[in-house]
C-alpha cells in the first residue's frame, strides 16, 4: 500500500506537463540532497537551479538571495513552474500545493526553517506549510508550529483556514481553538468536510453543541437559514445518529 | 450585434483601497485581471516592517478577496518614489530581492521620480537593477509635479540601465509627454482620472494619433477621487469613436497580457473564457 505521500506523488505527476514533471523531478532531487547535506544554494555563482523553467527571465537563477537554499528556490517559484497538463487546467492550485508539500517533505527542514518558511511566505506558501505539518519528517517542534495553525485561524483567508484545520490541528488544537475553527468554518463557508478528525473531535462536545445552537438560533431570529453543515456537526456533538 | 468590451485587464490599480462593492462592479462591466502595484498609502510608513505587511497583503489577501468575485490579482512591488526619500523606509530595499522571487509578482513598481531628489535617483537605479536580475519588467511612474523633466530624467536613467525598453512602462503619461515616451520604446501607460490626469475622450484623442501598439489604459484607483470603472469608459469612448471590438479588446486585454506576460507569471485561470462573457456568465462571482 502506497503512503499518503506516495500517492499524492504519483497523482500529482499524472497531472502535470512535461516539462513541469521535469521540473519537479530535479526540484525533488535538490531538496532530498539538502536532507543529506550535499544540497545547493541559489548564491549568485551562476548555479543553474531554475532555468529551464522561468521562461524568458532567465536570469533568476542567479536572482535569488545569496545563500537561498535551491529547493527553497523552487518552493518559492512552484506556483510557475509547476504547471498542469491542458486537460487537468482546473486543478491549477491543486497541483501546486502538492508539489510544495512534496519539496517540504522531500528537505526534512527543522522547524526554524518550516516557521520562517510560513513567515515569509505569500499565502499560497503559508498554506502548503501548513497543509505539510502533519508529513514532516523529523515533526516540528508543537508549540512553533501550533502557533502557525492560530495565526493562519486568525485570517479571513478562506484557504488558509481550511488549510489549518487539517490532520495537525486535530491531534494538537486545544478543545476551545478547535471550537473556534470549527465555528469560523461555518461563518466563513468552509465546508467542515475541511476539518480533520471531525467525527472524532466532535463527538459528545457538549460545548461545542451549545455553541453550534447558539449560533443557530442567532442566524434564525435574523431571518437567515441554517447551514446544512451547522446541523451536521451538531449531531455529531449530540451523539446522535447522522 | 452592436459592438462590446469582451473582456478587461486593469494594469494598475489600488485595490488595498477600495471595496468589495468596486470589486462587484468591475466585473459587471468586464475586469477579469488586474495588476496592483504597490505604492504610497497616504499615510507615510515609518518603518520597513510596515512595507512587509503590505507586501503580504499584496501576495495573499487582496488575491483573495479579488478570487471571490471572479478577478484575477497580480501585484508589483517596490520602494516608491515618495518614500524612498526616508531613511527609515529604504532599508527595505534590502529584502525586496526575495519578494520579487514571489509567483503573484509581475513586475518591479512602481518606481520612478517624486520629487527628483539623489535619493530617488539611488531607488531607481537600484530597482531598475533588480527587475533585470529577476526577469521582471518594471512599472515607472512618471512624476505629477514638474512631469516633462521628470520623464526626460527617467528616460536619461532607463538608458544607463540595461533594462531594455520593452521592458519599461512609463505612466501616468498625456498629451505633453507621451511623443518623448513613445520614441524611447517603452510601453505608454495612460491613467484616467475623473479631474486629473487624463479622460476618456483626450486618451481617445491619443490613440487616434498614436496608435494601439503599446500602450496600457489604467484607472490608477486608490484612496483618493479616483473610478475603477474608467477603463470601461475608455473601451466605450473607443467604440463610440469608431475603433472595432479588436482594438479595444488590444488596448484593454492584449497589451496588458503581452506586457506582463514578460515576467513568466501571469495567472489568469480565475478570468472565464472571453465566449462566456457574451452570456453575461457570472459563474465566478464566488461566495454567493
Amino acid at each position: 500500500m502506497l503512503t499518503p505521500l506516495a500517492s499524492l506523488r504519483t497523482g500529482l505527476e499524472l497531472r502535470l506537463t512535461v516539462e513541469s514533471r521535469a521540473w519537479l523531478h530535479r526540484a525533488l532531487a535538490e531538496a532530498a540532497d539538502t536532507k543529506t547535506g550535499a544540497g545547493t544554494t541559489a548564491s549568485a555563482t551562476g548555479a543553474d537551479t531554475t532555468a529551464s523553467a522561468t521562461g524568458p527571465g532567465t536570469a533568476e537563477n542567479t536572482a535569488g538571495p545569496r545563500g537561498l537554499p535551491a529547493w527553497e528556490l523552487h518552493f518559492v517559484t512552484a506556483g510557475r513552474n509547476c504547471r498542469p497538463a491542458e486537460r487537468h487546467a482546473q486543478a491549477g492550485h491543486d497541483v501546486v500545493d502538492a508539489a510544495r508539500v512534496l519539496l517540504l517533505h522531500a528537505a526534512a527542514p527543522g522547524t526554524d526553517t518550516v516557521v520562517r518558511l510560513y513567515e515569509r511566505g505569500s499565502a499560497d506558501e503559508r498554506r502548503a506549510v501548513l497543509l505539510a505539518l502533519p508529513h514532516l519528517d523529523p515533526p516540528p517542534g508543537t508549540p512553533r508550529a501550533l502557533a502557525l495553525v492560530e495565526d493562519a485561524l486568525r485570517t479571513n483567508d478562506t484557504r488558509l483556514v481550511a488549510a489549518a484545520l487539517g490532520p495537525y490541528a486535530a491531534t494538537h488544537l486545544d478543545a476551545h481553538q478547535w471550537r473556534q475553527g470549527v465555528l469560523k468554518c461555518l461563518f466563513t463557508g468552509v465546508p467542515v468536510d475541511a476539518v480533520a478528525g471531525l467525527e472524532h473531535r466532535a463527538a459528545g462536545d457538549g460545548e461545542l453543541a451549545r455553541m453550534l445552537t447558539d449560533y443557530a438560533r442567532e442566524r434564525s431570529a435574523a431571518g437567515r437559514t441554517v447551514p446544512e453543515d451547522l446541523h451536521r456537526v451538531l449531531r455529531l456533538a449530540r451523539f446522535e445518529n447522522t | 450585434m452592436p459592438s462590446e468590451i469582451r473582456r478587461i485587464f486593469d494594469p494598475h490599480i489600488h485595490m488595498t483601497s477600495r471595496t468589495t462593492d468596486d470589486y462587484a462592479a468591475m466585473y459587471d462591466v468586464g475586469v477579469r485581471a488586474l495588476v496592483e502595484p504597490s505604492f504610497w498609502l497616504g499615510q507615510p510608513r515609518t518603518s520597513p516592517a510596515s512595507f512587509y505587511d503590505y507586501f503580504d497583503a499584496l501576495l495573499g489577501w487582496e488575491p483573495f478577496r479579488a478570487a471571490q468575485y471572479g478577478i484575477a490579482h497580480h501585484c508589483t512591488l517596490a520602494l516608491n518614489p515618495k518614500e524612498a526619500n526616508d531613511p527609515r523606509c529604504v532599508p527595505v530595499l534590502e529584502e525586496l530581492p526575495r519578494y520579487l522571487l514571489k509567483d503573484g509578482v509581475v513586475a518591479v513598481g512602481e518606481i520612478g521620480y517624486d520629487a527628483m531628489t539623489p535619493a530617488e535617483d539611488s531607488a531607481l537605479a537600484a530597482q531598475l537593477e533588480l527587475a533585470l536580475a529577476h526577469g521582471l519588467p518594471a512599472l515607472v511612474h512618471t512624476p505629477h509635479r514638474d512631469k516633462a523633466a521628470g520623464l526626460a530624467r527617467t528616460l536619461d536613467v532607463l538608458r544607463e540601465s540595461k533594462l531594455p525598453p520593452e521592458r519599461v512602462v512609463l505612466d501616468h503619461l498625456n498629451e505633453t509627454t507621451v511623443g518623448p515616451a513613445a520614441d524611447s520604446g517603452c510601453w505608454l501607460g495612460f491613467s484616467i482620472y475623473p479631474d486629473t490626469k487624463m479622460d476618456p475622450d483626450r486618451m481617445v484623442r491619443i490613440l487616434r494619433v498614436h496608435g494601439t501598439e503599446r500602450v496600457l489604459v489604467n484607472s490608477a484607483a486608490d484612496w483618493g477621487r479616483s473610478d475603477p470603472l474608467k477603463t470601461a469608459h475608455v473601451g466605450e469612448a473607443m467604440l463610440a469613436a469608431g475603433f472595432d471590438e479588436d482594438a479595444v479588446d488590444q488596448v484593454l486585454w492584449r497589451n496588458p497580457v503581452a506586457f506582463y506576460g514578460q515576467s513568466g507569471r501571469l495567472r489568469l485561470e480565475a478570468a472565464p473564457p472571453a465566449e462566456q462573457l457574451y452570456q453575461g456568465n457570472s459563474v465566478l462571482r464566488g461566495g454567493e
